[in-house]
């Protein structure tokens, strides 16, 4: 269908809107059924996207007709559409634990998550740089919201920081946006990529300065090292459907770093080629120990789980800055397998935190739990899959990154920070679920339930792990065609711009 | 023009980074206002400073480009809604921590060592 590629922009925003208005936005039940099946929907027509953009090629889709450069166009490519499929199961399983009571605790929980959801679609949807800053705008500004939902001193505290943080952030993205449109004179990324090689030597100076500043603020986003350190607490702080949603907003960063620097600033840009790599390579090692040692270092499962975030982060930008074809490949399967996988820490280390009541999900000794067994398969696969031990995807994940690295001088660098941050991290869950489900004292006198759609939430979250090893070779031969198509910039850039080049 | 232009933008730059790195979210907010503006006349910069340059096709011969403009008016929408926020934030801030400190409470001085403190040891 010629119209598929806006609708995962379309289909939330028009939800939300809806959901403010009467019928809807007096009834939190109804409020519920509607946005259920709303995500239901939207992952149908993402994986309807992903299908078409898969067997007919990238969909383009030139918004008012206007031919690129021109204009507004969105990009449907392999790699886009597979991460709105992904944003969007992630979403419909924060949805469906947030229906169990969590969206009560303030207003406009399911509106604001629509808005959030609209703005990471069109984030990856966009083949435009401007726009890409104004989704980021979109998604930025209901994650305030969201984060303070529930209210909170601590949340409060938090929201601060992170918007502040957020605000400089866009700044310097403006900042780096008009440089580039300065110098290159395009804001359409294909036609970037296409005039970026002749640029003067003066202005390739200044490109490059335009081109570094946006790594800084998607590093900010993706919580690169120097600029890491909003993460940790702010992703404790939120509540546990919207700091599972959350584990996508890191993603949106590393795949802005990764459009950005291999299509416009790739192998082909002449003298600005690869210029953000010599960066990528010390900051991306930096990043995994420091996310290690914060593992190491957590006092409860959700500071855990955030700087899990964080350790998968560095993992991805090592891979991202190998920058070759098998490499990103690895990233991607290993992108989609710790989204959902640190979207499901978050929620169990919420279920856990409610079965303990004032022992929360700290490390000490409290009652036992009443769903100590439910809670603790699930917390036992979440723990495997996350810290990547075999069978499940955590380990496929990290042995094609691993493998990636052949031939490469950084090889030993790789292997010995990937395999120890591994160790650390194992070290740190053991010791957490040990403290947690083993050494209880007391019986438990919580009759706190746990309402059947967290189960399902959770089960669905973590049947991923499970799935992505058992179809590892369809999903495998999917990423390395996306990043083929990622990687060899020439021809998939001239299909993006059909007679815009005279 | 170009250079008092690009002194003025660098100016507000600066201030702009200056006060947001201050304490208190008061200054903080104001900082991130001049940032916006510094970010408005540098993006509007972006299309080159041209005198009487017309922005319609077939009016001129010379023209100034439209794109700056309108990237401009997207940011000062979004830049405004944000500042918006950030000020209702910073009274809530004010209200949830009794401080109007970014983080809450003013950190701990390091006590300065005054005469007696050094006399006794």
């Amino acid at each position: 269908m010629q119209h598929l590629a806006i609708f995962p922009i379309l289909l939330p925003m028009l939800a939300a809107v809806f959901m403010l208005l009467p019928p809807l936005s007096n009834s939190i039940t109804r409020q519920r059924i509607f946005a259920v099946s709303i995500m239901l929907l939207l992952v149908t027509v993402s994986a309807l996207l992903l299908l078409t953009s898969h067997q007919q090629g990238t969909q383009l889709y030139i918004l008012g007709g206007w031919q690129p450069p021109f204009g507004i166009t969105l990009v449907g490519d392999r790699l886009s559409t597979m991460m709105v499929l992904l944003t969007s199961v992630l979403g419909l399983c924060a949805q469906l634990y947030a229906c169990a009571g969590e969206d009560k605790d303030g207003m406009y929980f399911h509106p604001l998550f629509m808005f959030q959801i609209m703005g990471v679609n069109g984030a990856f949807l966009t083949g435009d740089i401007f726009n890409l800053f104004v989704f980021f705008e979109v998604l930025l500004i209901a994650s305030y919201a969201l984060l303070i939902h529930g209210g909170g001193k601590q949340k409060t505290k938090m929201n601060v920081h992170y918007v502040i943080l957020n605000l400089v952030g866009s700044s310097i993205f403006l900042f780096a946006l008009g440089i580039l449109y300065g110098t290159i004179g395009s804001l359409n990324i294909a036609d970037m990529a296409n005039k970026i090689r002749f640029l003067d030597e003066h202005e390739q100076a200044l490109a490059k300065a335009g081109g570094l500043l946006l790594l800084v603020v998607f590093g900010l986003k993706a919580a690169l090292l120097p600029l890491h350190f909003w993460l940790p607490k702010t992703y404790a702080a939120a509540s546990a459907p919207v700091a599972a949603l959350f584990a996508i907003m890191t993603k949106v960063g590393v795949y802005s770093i990764l459009r950005v620097h291999t299509t416009i600033f790739g192998e082909d840009a002449g003298a600005l080629a690869s210029i953000a790599i010599p960066w990528l390579w010390p900051l991306a090692l930096l990043t995994l120990t420091m996310g290690a040692i914060g593992v190491l270092a957590s006092p409860s499962l959700r500071l855990t789980a955030a700087n899990l975030v964080i350790v998968s982060v560095g993992t991805l930008m090592l891979a991202i800055a190998m920058q070759r074809e098998s490499a990103t490949s690895a990233a991607l399967y290993y992108m989609m397998h710790t989204t959902l996988v640190t979207g499901a820490l978050f929620l169990i280390a919420d279920l856990i935190s409610k079965q303990r009541g004032k022992a929360e999900d700290r490390y000490v000794i409290a009652r036992k739990m009443r769903y100590g067994k439910f809670i603790g398969i699930a917390f036992f696969i979440a723990a495997l899959t996350s810290v990547g031990m075999p069978p499940l995807s955590g380990f496929v994940g990290k042995i094609l990154i691993l493998q990636a690295t052949q031939g490469l001088a950084e090889t030993a660098w790789v292997w010995a920070v990937v395999l120890l941050a591994g160790l650390a991290s194992m070290v740190a869950i053991s010791r957490a679920g040990t403290t947690i489900f083993w050494r209880a004292a007391g019986e438990n006198t919580n009759n706190e339930k746990i309402s059947p759609l967290k189960i399902i939430a959770v089960v669905l979250l973590l049947s991923a792990s499970p799935l992505l090893v058992v179809f590892g070779g369809a999903v495998t031969d999917y990423t390395n065609l996306a990043a083929a198509q990622l990687h060899n910039s020439v021809p998939t850039v001239t299909a993006l711009l059909p007679g815009g080049n005279e | 023009m170009e250079a008092i232009y690009a002194f003025c933008v660098g100016v507000l730059t600066t201030c702009g980074f200056f006060l947001v790195l201050r304490g208190r979210t008061f200054t903080v907010v104001i900082g991130l206002t001049l940032l916006s503006y510094a970010v408005n006349l540098f993006l509007f910069a972006s299309g080159r400073l041209k005198l009487n340059g017309a922005a319609v096709l077939g009016k001129s011969a010379e023209y100034s480009d439209p794109l700056p403009q309108a990237l401009v008016l997207t940011a000062i929408v979004i830049g405004f809604a944000m500042t918006a926020f950030v000020v209702i934030l910073a009274m809530r801030s004010r209200a949830d921590q009794g401080d109007d400190h970014v983080d809450g409470q003013m950190p701990d001085q390091p006590r300065r060592l005054s005469v007696s403190d050094k006399r006794n040891g």
